[in-house]
C-alpha cells in the first residue's frame, strides 16, 4: 500500500486552513470589539466586508474533506480528522458571524455616546480571544489538557455575562431606560458569550478527534 | 450470541516457519467475522485450520486447541469429512465441477446418501434460494456449470458449499476475483446467511470487512494484533498497529 502521501498533504491543508480561519476571527472579534469602544465605523464595516473569507475557508474545507471521503476512505483517525475539521471550520464561520453581528452594533449606534463606559464587554472579548488561541491551539497540537481549560475559561464568560445582565438592569432600575442601547449593549454580551461557547465546541471535538469520546465541556 | 469456535494457544509450523504464534480467538455464532491483515500474516493459514485443511501440507505441525461447538476437532476421534461437512468452504477462484448446475449442488447430499429425486431437488432449490441464485438458474439447471458468469459461479458454490447445511462456512477472499457487482451480491447475500450459518471470512479489502462483518480480528506476523467489535475497530482501534494497517500506513 502507498505511504499516503497525498492524503497527509490534504490533511496538513486542512490544519493551515483551520488555523487561519482561527486567526481571521480572532482578528474579527478584536476589531469589532475595538470598534465598539472607539465609535469606529469604518473599522466595523471593515469587518463586515471582510467576511466573506471566513465563508470561503470553510466552504474550501469542506470541499478538500469531500474529496477525501470520496477517495480515500479514511476510517479511524483519519476519519475523525475529517469530521472535526467539517465540526470546527463551522463553529469558526459561526464565530466570525458573531463577531460581525458586534460590529454591527457599532453601525446601530452611529457614533453616539454610550450610556456608560463598556466595561464588561471588552474584558469577556479578551478571555474569548485566549479561548479562541487556546482552542485552535489545542487542536493543532491535540492538546487534551488545554482543550479542557477552554471549558474551563467558558464558565469565566458565562460568569461576567450573568454580572453585566445584572448591571443593565440596576442601571435601568436607577436610571430608566434607553431602551435600544440597552438593548444594544446587552446583545453585544450575547454574542460575545456565544462565541465563547462555539470555542468551546472546537475544545470538545479535540477531545473527540484525540480520544473518539464526545466530551461535554459546555455544560 | 454464543462462541461457537474457540482457539487456544494455537500454533502453527510449515516445517521451521512459525507461521501462527500463539492464537487465542472466539467466534461468535451466526455472525460474520472477518480476518484482515498483510499478505503472509496467517489470516488464511488460520482459516484453514478450521476445517483441516492445512492437514494436506506436508510438514504442517499444529499445537494447541481449536473447538467447534465445543468438540476439539483435532481430536484423535474426529473425522476429517464429517468436520469439512460441518464447516464449508468458499474459495478466491469460483472452482464449480465440469457438471451441471444440479448436480454440483446435490453432489454433496448424493455423497452423504440421498438418494431420492424429489428430497435432492428440495435440496438444490433450498441451496440456490438461499445462495441468491435461484431465480437466475432454476429455468436451466441442467447446463453446465461453466455456462455461468464468475459471479454466479461463486454464487453456485457457496450453494455448494450449504447444501450439505454446515454450521460455518469459510470464505477465503471470496470476491477478489468478482466484479463490483457480482461483490455486492455476495456481500448482501452473507447478510442473509448469517441467519442461519457462521461466517469467518479472509479478505484483502478491508471496506469489505467494514461493510458486511460483525466482528474483525487483525493479524500481523502470523499474531492477532487486535480482535474486536467491526465498528469499533475502524472508528477506534485501541492498538497503534491496526491503526496504521487500517488507515493504509504500512502493509
Amino acid at each position: 500500500m502507498p505511504n499516503r502521501k497525498g492524503f497527509d498533504e490534504s490533511l496538513y491543508e486542512l490544519r493551515e486552513l483551520l488555523a487561519s480561519m482561527g486567526d481571521h476571527v480572532i482578528e474579527a472579534l478584536q476589531e469589532a470589539v475595538q470598534s465598539l469602544q472607539s465609535k469606529n465605523v469604518e473599522l466595523a464595516k471593515s469587518v463586515v466586508d471582510n467576511d466573506y473569507r471566513l465563508n470561503e475557508m470553510e466552504e474550501k474545507i469542506m470541499d478538500i474533506g469531500s474529496r477525501l471521503i470520496i477517495t480515500q476512505q479514511p476510517v479511524a483517525k483519519d476519519l475523525r480528522r475529517i469530521i472535526v475539521a467539517f465540526k470546527i471550520s463551522s463553529d469558526l464561520e459561526r464565530m466570525g458571524d458573531l463577531a460581525l453581528d458586534v460590529a454591527k452594533v457599532t453601525l446601530r449606534l452611529q457614533g453616539s455616546e454610550l450610556i456608560k463606559p463598556l466595561k464588561d464587554i471588552p474584558q469577556m472579548s479578551e478571555i474569548v480571544v485566549e479561548m479562541i488561541r487556546d482552542s485552535i491551539r489545542s487542536y493543532l497540537d491535540e492538546n487534551t489538557d488545554l482543550a479542557h481549560k477552554v471549558g474551563t475559561d467558558d464558565d469565566q464568560v458565562d460568569h461576567l455575562y450573568s454580572g453585566m445582565i445584572r448591571e443593565l438592569h440596576e442601571y435601568v432600575k436607577e436610571n430608566g431606560a434607553d431602551g435600544p442601547q440597552v438593548m444594544l449593549i446587552n446583545l453585544t454580551g450575547r454574542y460575545i458569550e456565544r462565541i465563547a461557547d462555539h470555542a468551546t465546541n472546537i475544545a470538545e471535538s479535540v477531545v473527540y478527534l484525540v480520544t473518539g469520546k464526545r466530551p461535554d465541556l459546555n455544560s | 450470541m454464543s462462541d461457537i469456535i474457540r482457539i487456544e494457544q494455537l500454533n502453527l509450523y510449515y516445517e521451521k516457519h512459525h507461521a501462527l504464534k500463539n492464537i487465542g480467538l472466539s467466534i461468535k455464532e451466526k455472525a460474520v467475522t472477518a480476518f484482515i491483515g498483510p499478505s503472509g500474516c496467517g489470516k488464511s493459514t488460520l482459516l484453514r485450520t478450521l476445517n483441516r485443511m492445512n492437514d494436506m501440507i506436508p510438514g504442517t505441525r499444529i499445537e494447541g486447541k481449536v473447538e467447534i461447538a465445543g468438540a476439539d476437532i483435532y481430536g484423535d476421534d474426529v473425522e476429517v469429512e464429517g468436520l469439512r461437512q460441518q464447516v464449508g468452504m468458499v474459495f478466491q477462484q469460483p472452482n464449480p465441477f465440469p457438471k451441471s448446475i444440479f448436480e454440483n449442488v446435490a453432489y454433496g447430499p448424493r455423497l452423504q446418501g440421498i438418494r431420492s429425486k424429489s428430497e435432492l431437488e428440495a435440496i438444490v432449490e433450498r441451496s440456490l434460494k438461499q445462495s441468491a441464485l435461484w431465480e437466475e438458474v432454476k429455468d436451466h439447471l441442467k447446463k453446465s456449470a461453466f455456462s455461468l458468469s464468475g459471479g454466479q459461479q461463486q454464487r453456485l458454490c457457496i450453494a455448494r458449499a450449504i447444501a450439505g447445511q454446515p454450521d460455518i462456512l469459510l470464505m477465503d477472499e471470496a470476491t477478489s476475483a468478482l466484479d463490483p457487482i457480482s461483490t455486492l451480491k455476495i456481500e448482501e447475500l452473507t447478510q442473509d446467511l448469517k441467519k442461519d450459518y457462521t461466517i469467518v471470512m479472509v479478505t484483502h479489502n478491508m471496506h469489505q470487512a467494514a461493510r458486511i462483518s460483525d466482528q474483525t480480528a487483525f493479524f500481523l506476523n502470523g499474531e492477532i494484533v487486535e480482535a474486536t467489535d467491526t465498528t469499533e475497530m475502524f472508528s477506534n482501534p485501541s492498538d497503534s498497529r491496526t491503526e496504521d494497517y487500517i488507515s493504509g500506513r504500512f502493509g
